[in-house]
């Protein structure tokens, strides 16, 4: 009784600190599609890379090479290509933020 | 025991509210645990109920399945050409339980949108804040004519993987040297428009090395489909003479069937088959129409920022069962755009408006188990519905060379692995 007693208690204060507090930001467009194949994991072992925490700049570099066409793939030519490089970095970052 | 688990979080919620509410005002009480049930535990349901628990762990999620064994499609065409075992496609809802998402292993029985409440099997009432259905496909009985679920149990449709994975697997390794092999295609919209071709060719690959005198026909109901430069390309490397595909304008729609014989009936030929796959013509789920979210179409018309319906307030539709306009029905856009719905009900449940963003999906098909092709979109909203952004996604090029095909193969296994951990831990 004590711990739902201290739970409830935990649920208004939540309530409140939602109510004062703003939402948070989304993902940029896209991002999280990603993930479909760059494991969110780091346990689940592909050649596909993992993307969480990798340098943005990195990512960024890696999408424009994939665009031009410089950096051979399968893939990523034509995921890169549906992407402006506004929202390439945006992605990027958001990746890069990412655990 | 589940319905019990649901019960007492109930009480422990009415207990919460009743004491908030002497502290709080009422709209900040709403926000203090908003409900959220996600109905189907598919890749489009099991992965809106996940992220929601990961965006914000406070969110009361509860995910309504009726089987606690889930059996994936993608891959299950390995199964029935003997190349992996269905165990392989199976997974279960322990790491969605472990997130703290109350599982209800009952069926969905009735959604009254106005009162906000989901019934699970006679009787339990489960209120909502948001509901997201995620209740996959079922299937138009009787069209083909005579094709109904008994007949299922002689010429399989092995469109939802599981028991009838292994049946086709079965009549394929009983069938004798020599035999006629013949896939059924229905018409668009369809779950995963690429299977049947993937499926032909790897039977094709096991009958070539197991019953090579053998022969595999795709009747089909379309002239056209996705992939298919670079499937014929590869049939023709690889099955010249053993597997052939027969369109719409040629003869290909399959009208009745007689399972007693195992005819497959066009307008103007009966073919005989000694294995017959019939994968009959879809629509969303029951739940869908008994919650008033399908449309004269059978398939579920959505708002692309929100995944809401457009027939229903605080109802989203994701997956197979959506008209998602450009994206095809797969298990990667499932994902993709569970993901995107369940970022856009938590800002709801946060009073924010969310943006329509983009969204990719890729598909994967094998000819051969080192032999993969791909095809690829990136989707934007324009005017209330997904279209394709130009100049970006298409299929892998006709003329690749072998090595990006064996390339190909590897990432789609790679694919399998990655996102069947990300939705089932």
């Amino acid at each position: 009784m004590r711990a739902a007693g201290t739970a409830v208690a935990g649920a208004c204060l939540f309530a409140l600190a939602q109510a004062a507090g703003a939402a948070a930001p989304a993902p940029p467009s896209g991002a999280t599609s990603c993930t479909g194949c760059h494991p969110a994991s780091a346990k689940v072992e592909t050649k596909v890379p993992r993307l969480a925490g990798r340098n943005a700049a990195e990512i960024v570099a890696a999408m424009q090479a994939f665009r031009s066409g410089q950096k051979p793939s399968t893939v990523m030519d034509r995921i890169a290509k549906g992407f402006s490089d506004e929202e390439t970095r945006a992605v990027a970052d958001w990746l890069g933020a990412q655990q | 025991m589940k319905r019990r688990v649901a019960a007492s979080r109930r009480t422990f919620l009415k207990r919460a509210l009743a004491a908030c509410a002497v502290l709080v005002p009422l709209p900040a009480i709403a926000q203090a645990a908003p409900r959220v049930v996600v109905v189907g535990g598919g890749f489009a349901g099991a992965t809106c109920a996940g992220t929601l628990r990961r965006l914000d762990p406070k969110l009361n999620v509860v995910l309504v399945e009726t089987n606690p064994t889930f059996t994936a499609c993608p891959f299950s065409n390995g199964v029935i050409a003997g190349m992996r075992a269905l165990r392989a496609q199976q997974f279960n809802y322990e790491a969605l339980a472990g997130l703290g998402i109350t599982l209800a292993f009952t069926p969905a029985t009735r959604v009254d949108p106005q009162a906000r409440t989901v019934t699970l099997g006679a009787d339990t009432v489960l209120p909502f804040d948001r509901l997201v259905l995620a209740p996959g496909v079922d299937f138009r009985w009787g069209a083909p004519a005579g094709y109904d679920e008994a007949a299922a149990g002689r010429m399989p449709h092995a469109w939802k993987a599981g028991e009838q994975t292994l049946l086709l697997r079965r009549q394929l390794e009983a069938m004798e040297d020599g035999g006629l092999v013949a896939i059924s295609v229905p018409p668009n919209p369809m779950r995963c428009p690429t299977g049947a071709y993937e499926r032909a060719s790897l039977i094709a690959h096991y009958l070539k090395s197991k019953k090579p005198r053998s022969k595999i026909l795709i009747l089909d109901s379309k002239d056209t489909f996705p992939l298919q430069r670079s499937f014929q390309a590869a049939w023709q490397e690889l099955y010249a003479g053993l597997l052939e595909w027969v369109p719409l304008s040629n003869d290909g729609k399959v009208v009745r069937v007689n399972p007693a014989t195992n005819t497959l009936v066009t307008d103007f030929t009966e073919h005989k088959a000694a294995v017959a796959n019939v994968v009959p013509p879809q629509k969303a789920a029951r739940i869908a129409e008994i919650a008033g979210v399908a449309d004269r179409t059978g398939w579920c018309p959505i708002d692309p920022a929100t995944f809401e319906s457009s027939l229903q307030r605080n109802v989203h539709v994701i997956g197979d069962a959506a008209i998602s306009g450009a994206m095809a029905k797969s298990a990667f856009a499932a994902n993709a755009q569970a993901k995107a719905c369940a970022v856009a009900v938590k800002q709801l449940l946060d009073g924010a408006t969310p943006a329509a963003g983009k969204i990719i999906n890729t598909c994967y098909s094998l000819v051969a188990p080192d032999y993969g092709i791909s095809i690829v979109g990136v989707y934007q909203a324009v005017n209330g519905q997904f279209v394709d952004v130009e100049g970006a996604g298409g299929a892998s090029p006709a003329d690749a060379p072998r090595e990006n095909r064996a390339l190909e193969a590897t990432y789609a296994d790679a694919w399998f692995r990655t996102i069947t951990a990300e939705v089932f831990g």
